[in-house]
């Protein structure tokens, strides 16, 4: 094996790094186009939002050369170390927790707060590469495989119960990671089928939904006996059975819980995105005013700082979790547009990276990090142009907020080092 | 490669779905959103002026008056000198926090009320100073004047839209007044007319620039229309003082219309209390704290009360109608009627001719109980089973408007109760005749009715046959309405010429019956006292109370100009308080004035108090006299 190199920029993808670049850049012009105001016109301002966010993002150099500094053995050596930190600091917020929003995930630094679940996925991600990577361990194992679901669960639950059932949900970007390393797409079909069933039974009502499935399955089990004879039947009707009553349990319930025990306000915002519910006014707000802010952009936008509904701070947490929507009006199609494409280039970028990675844990680390990042993108733009509900996370590199800018640095480099890393580590 | 393929694949669907959406919204739709729901477009509102209301003689009732409002929208407020600001406004720092609290709850980027009807002397003084607090602003509004301190119970009130309707309504703006009650709010849409709407763009710092596009969208206001009621307010509020003191309803008609003339409710309240800064804490008085007087409870149009006698010349239409009896049948009374064999099974009769042939006329005059006991009991006994003839005397009865809703122009109604065969079905389980329910003879028992609808009942029998449905609104916008339900007659089942035996024993009350010492020289009354039974349960026991005191009139006797109906709770007899009370009436609106020799009639009425009465239905007294507990 040879030594790796004492330049710590060597073998960096420098073309991530660009790629890096242009989307906090950009961010970050839309922050200052959404928090400006006629009183603050100083850039360096660090008492208004994009002051602030310039100070995060000048932080970050420094912290990507930390990163940088490290050996790619390190990350996987202490992989399972820096995880338990982790975990520690999510037990630690329950009792020293700030609470801000009604989440209780901040801990409270006088000047700043740091959210600590923005870094745990990046150590979450270290964990599963490490434990997929050990040459003893065998995915077909059920054992093992539930090992992985306890790494990605823990600190899932634990982000759930601060609540902040936004940032939980992005543990589910695991499945990716999972399947590609031999967790069978079964359990993809299934989480899809499920989601599916639970999307239709609320909007149809339970009752529609259980007539049509019922009406289904019966089809299709006549079919099957049809083409197999009575031997089918023998042999599976207790599966059919099974199938029934688990079908029924689960639209019933779906159907019972909706409507009796869901808090009323995520009950709304699944009502208003399904179209049940016309509320422009109350809390449809947000998501129409922020299609609405998009959508008077026009093609080319209406340039810098002239976004009306933008300036007018028309777009609740607008520098926060929609900040798409400045890009949008500010920046037109043209611009929203190329904001997609810039993140689909990184994600194609990071996997085919990831793929040509000689050795399993970067490998899986890269794979984790597309998969996060897809995750936020998927939900975080879904939502701003409404056709996602409500979930508050941010845009990776564009939403304001320190703590998650340096989140998704530290995810990114981390990749980067591995990445750079990889030629030596025969 | 093969496996990282989900993930390429997903990828690439999810660009090409977000860029596809991203294309509808600003390629497709960018156009067509309506602007008052975009945010940089601010609305104005141009507040039509609400509808005056006059009387049926042209008198003024309901005016307009401006109030001013403070206004906030909470995105908009800067720190501010909390304490100078309410100083100004004159509110403590308490309900100062409270309103604010509540107009962010609301919408944080709207504007909200923050303080309701300013005194006009600190309108002047704050327009000066409150331009300093940004976010905050003055709303000039218009709110209601009553010239005529009466008939709150007719004009009702105007509120604030509630929060709730606020939101799914769209014509309604948080804030924003509407109808409560009363006509306001059954002719809600006459009355406000249409408000305008001035679109106007706002650059990024939130300032008016210019209007938006050009004004296209721009409505102007539609003044609302005016009203005049079929209520005489002087006869309305001569019989408002007549029942100051007493509690209960008078509801006068104009026979051959249908036209409502004075619609009294006892106690009642003056509708300039709920007008201006004072409104607060009176509607709380109202509304929350008199639970016994219930002044907001319109007796006339929702009390529903047993009738008593004046029910006795239904079942004699209907007798007569059915056959059973003609003008000239005769029964005899018994000092009261046995309905059973059973000691206790006697209904008493006060009609002093005992154990002589009665017919018909002296029989509604001296109000025998006996009589219509017998033909309540024919009427039923005709059909081939009690269900079915008393399913035929509820047709009856209900052909006069008694047991529904009337369907008059004013929000508040009860249908009161006409029991039909099925009733007693239920309630007995077939083992029922026409002696279960005597009591339906003579108006007590289940039979319920409000005073609107005795009111009209008169009417019909005025009409000798038919009715047009009580009404009070006479004209909108200086044009007669022309709704069929209040301008075509509606027929009852009974034919004309049964109605003459009727009304000349009505006639008969007022010359020599129980209605005798209640005659208005020169004008012929028909009429007929009642004295309806009731009980409450006080401290959880049954005790009779003093009886209602009813009576239904119309005169004169030809061509009747007026029909009515007299309820005073526990006023006794009817021929004691609401006998004078009727002739009163009609005296002062058929002769305009009460002569000299009526005079004494007046005053006793006036004078008269039935609160020591109404007292002793309370068991502690001085608990809800300061509404504690």
């Amino acid at each position: 094996m040879r030594q790796e190199q004492n330049n710590i920029f060597a073998n960096i993808d420098w073309f991530m790094v660009f790629l890096f670049l242009i989307l906090i850049s950009f961010g970050w012009v839309n922050i200052y186009a959404a928090s400006t105001s006629e009183e603050h016109r100083s850039l360096f301002d660090f008492t208004t939002k994009y002051g602030k966010q310039l100070l995060w993002i000048m932080l970050c150099f420094p912290l990507s050369i930390i990163i940088l500094f490290f050996n790619s053995k390190f990350y996987e050596q202490y992989a399972s170390l820096l995880y338990l930190l982790s975990l520690l600091s999510l037990f630690l917020l329950f009792p020293f927790g700030k609470e801000i929003n009604g989440a209780k995930s901040w801990f409270n630094f006088g000047a700043m707060s740091l959210q600590p679940s923005e870094f745990v996925k990046a150590f979450t991600a270290l964990a599963i590469a490490k434990l997929l990577s050990d040459r003893q361990y065998n995915f077909k194992l059920i054992k093992n495989q539930i090992k992985a679901f306890i790494i990605v669960f823990f600190p899932a639950f634990l982000v759930f119960l601060q609540p902040d059932a936004g940032s939980a949900l992005i543990y589910v970007s695991f499945f990716f990671v999972l399947h590609r390393e031999g967790l069978t797409l079964n359990y993809i079909i299934l989480g899809v089928f499920i989601i599916t069933l639970f999307i239709t039974t609320i909007y149809f009502g339970f009752k529609i939904v259980l007539l049509y499935s019922f009406i289904l399955l019966t089809l299709l089990t006549i079919y099957f006996i049809y083409k197999g004879g009575v031997r089918f039947l023998r042999f599976n009707w207790l599966k059919i059975i099974g199938i029934y009553f688990l079908l029924g349990i689960f639209i019933s319930g779906t159907g019972f819980i909706y409507e009796n025990t869901l808090p009323s306000h995520q009950k709304d915002r699944f009502d208003i995105l399904l179209g049940k519910k016309i509320d422009h006014k109350g809390i449809g707000y947000n998501s129409y005013q922020s299609e609405l802010t998009i959508s008077s952009g026009g093609f080319t936008g209406k340039g810098f700082l002239n976004g009306d509904l933008t300036q007018g701070d028309f777009v609740p947490e607008q520098h926060t979790d929609y900040i798409f929507s400045t890009v949008g009006e500010e920046w037109g199609f043209l611009g929203s547009s190329f904001v997609i494409l810039l993140f689909m280039a990184l994600l194609y970028r990071i996997i085919y990276q990831a793929e040509k990675h000689p050795n399993k844990f970067g490998r899986i680390y890269g794979y984790s990090l597309a998969s996060i990042l897809f995750f936020h993108v998927i939900v975080n733009i879904g939502m701003v142009i409404g056709l996602l509900p409500t979930v508050g996370i941010p845009l990776p590199f564009f939403s304001y907020g320190g703590s998650s800018l340096w989140g998704f640095t530290t995810l990114l480099f981390i990749f980067i080092r591995l990445d750079a890393h990889k030629n030596y580590d025969f | 490669m093969q496996k990282s393929f989900l993930l390429y694949f997903l990828i690439t669907i999810t660009g090409i779905v977000f860029i596809g959406r991203l294309f509808q919204l600003q390629m497709i739709n960018s156009k067509n959103y309506n602007p008052i729901h975009n945010a940089a477009v601010k609305v104005v509102y141009d507040y039509p002026e609400r509808g005056y209301v006059y009387d049926r003689n042209g008198k003024l009732l309901v005016a307009n008056q401006l109030s001013y409002d403070v206004m906030v929208q909470p995105d908009q407020v800067k720190p501010l000198d909390t304490l100078e600001l309410c100083s100004l406004l004159k509110i403590d720092k308490k309900s100062f926090l409270k309103s604010f609290k509540k107009a962010e709850r609301y919408a944080r980027y709207l504007p909200s009320v923050f303080l309701k009807q300013l005194a006009k002397e600190d309108f002047a003084f704050l327009q000066e100073k409150l331009h300093k607090y940004t976010g905050f602003y003055i709303q000039k509004r218009i709110i209601r004047d009553y010239p005529v301190p009466g008939a709150a119970n007719v004009l009702g009130y105007i509120g604030e839209v509630n929060e709730q309707k606020a939101r799914n309504n769209d014509y309604y703006q948080q804030g924003e007044l509407e109808g409560k009650d009363g006509i306001e709010r059954q002719y809600e849409e006459v009355l406000r007319g249409r408000k305008g709407k001035k679109y106007l763009n706002r650059n990024r710092f939130n300032k008016v620039i210019g209007s938006f596009k050009n004004g296209t969208f721009d409505t102007l206001p539609e003044n609302g229309k005016d009203l005049v009621l079929t209520l005489d307010i002087e006869l309305q509020m001569y019989a408002q003082n007549l029942m100051k003191g007493k509690r209960g309803g008078i509801v006068a008609i104009e026979p051959a219309t249908g036209e409502i003339l004075a619609l009294v409710t006892a106690p009642s309240y003056d509708p300039n209390m709920l007008v201006g800064r004072k409104r607060s804490p009176n509607s709380y008085k109202l509304f929350n704290l008199d639970s016994i007087e219930k002044p907001t409870f319109d007796r006339g149009l929702l009390a529903a009360y047993p009738p008593g006698s004046p029910f006795k010349m239904m079942n004699a239409l209907i007798g007569l109608q059915e056959n059973v009896i003609n003008k000239n049948t005769t029964f005899r009374c018994y000092e009261g009627y046995r309905y059973g064999n059973r000691p206790n099974e006697f209904m008493g009769c006060h009609c002093g001719i005992y154990n002589k042939p009665i017919a018909l006329k002296t029989a509604i005059a001296k109000s025998c109980n006996s009589y219509f006991s017998n033909t309540y009991k024919k009427i039923v006994e005709k059909e081939k089973n009690s269900t079915e003839g008393l399913n035929n005397w509820n047709k009856h009865v209900r052909s006069f408007g008694l047991g529904n809703y009337l369907g008059y122009d004013l929000p508040a109604g009860s249908p009161g109760l006409i029991p039909d065969g099925k009733y007693y079905d239920n309630r007995y389980k077939y083992t029922w005749n026409a002696n279960t329910n005597i009591s339906n003879a003579i108006g007590q028992g289940e039979v319920l009715t409000t005073p609107i609808q005795l009111a009209n009942f008169t009417a019909a029998i005025a009409n000798k046959g038919n009715y047009i449905t009580p009404h009070i609104v006479k004209k909108v916008d200086s044009k007669l309405i022309d709704e069929p339900n209040f301008t075509i007659p509606k027929q009852t089942t009974i034919d004309k010429n049964n109605f003459s035996p009727v009304i000349e024993a009505m006639h008969e009350v007022f010359k020599t019956g129980t209605g005798k010492f209640s005659q208005v020289k020169g004008i012929e009354i028909c009429g007929k006292t009642g004295t309806a039974e009731n009980f409450i349960f006080k401290d959880g026991v049954k005790e009779q109370l003093e009886d209602h005191s009813i009576l239904v009139a119309f005169a004169p006797k030809n061509n009747p100009k007026i029909a009515l109906a007299v309820f005073v709770e526990n006023g006794g007899y009817g021929s004691t308080i609401a006998a004078p009370i009727s002739s009163l009436i009609i005296e002062k609106y058929i002769k305009g004035t009460i002569s000299a020799q009526n005079k004494y009639r007046e005053k006793s009425i006036l004078e008269k108090n039935l609160d020591h009465i109404y007292d002793k239905q309370i068991s502690k007294k001085e608990t809800i006299a300061t509404g504690t507990k």
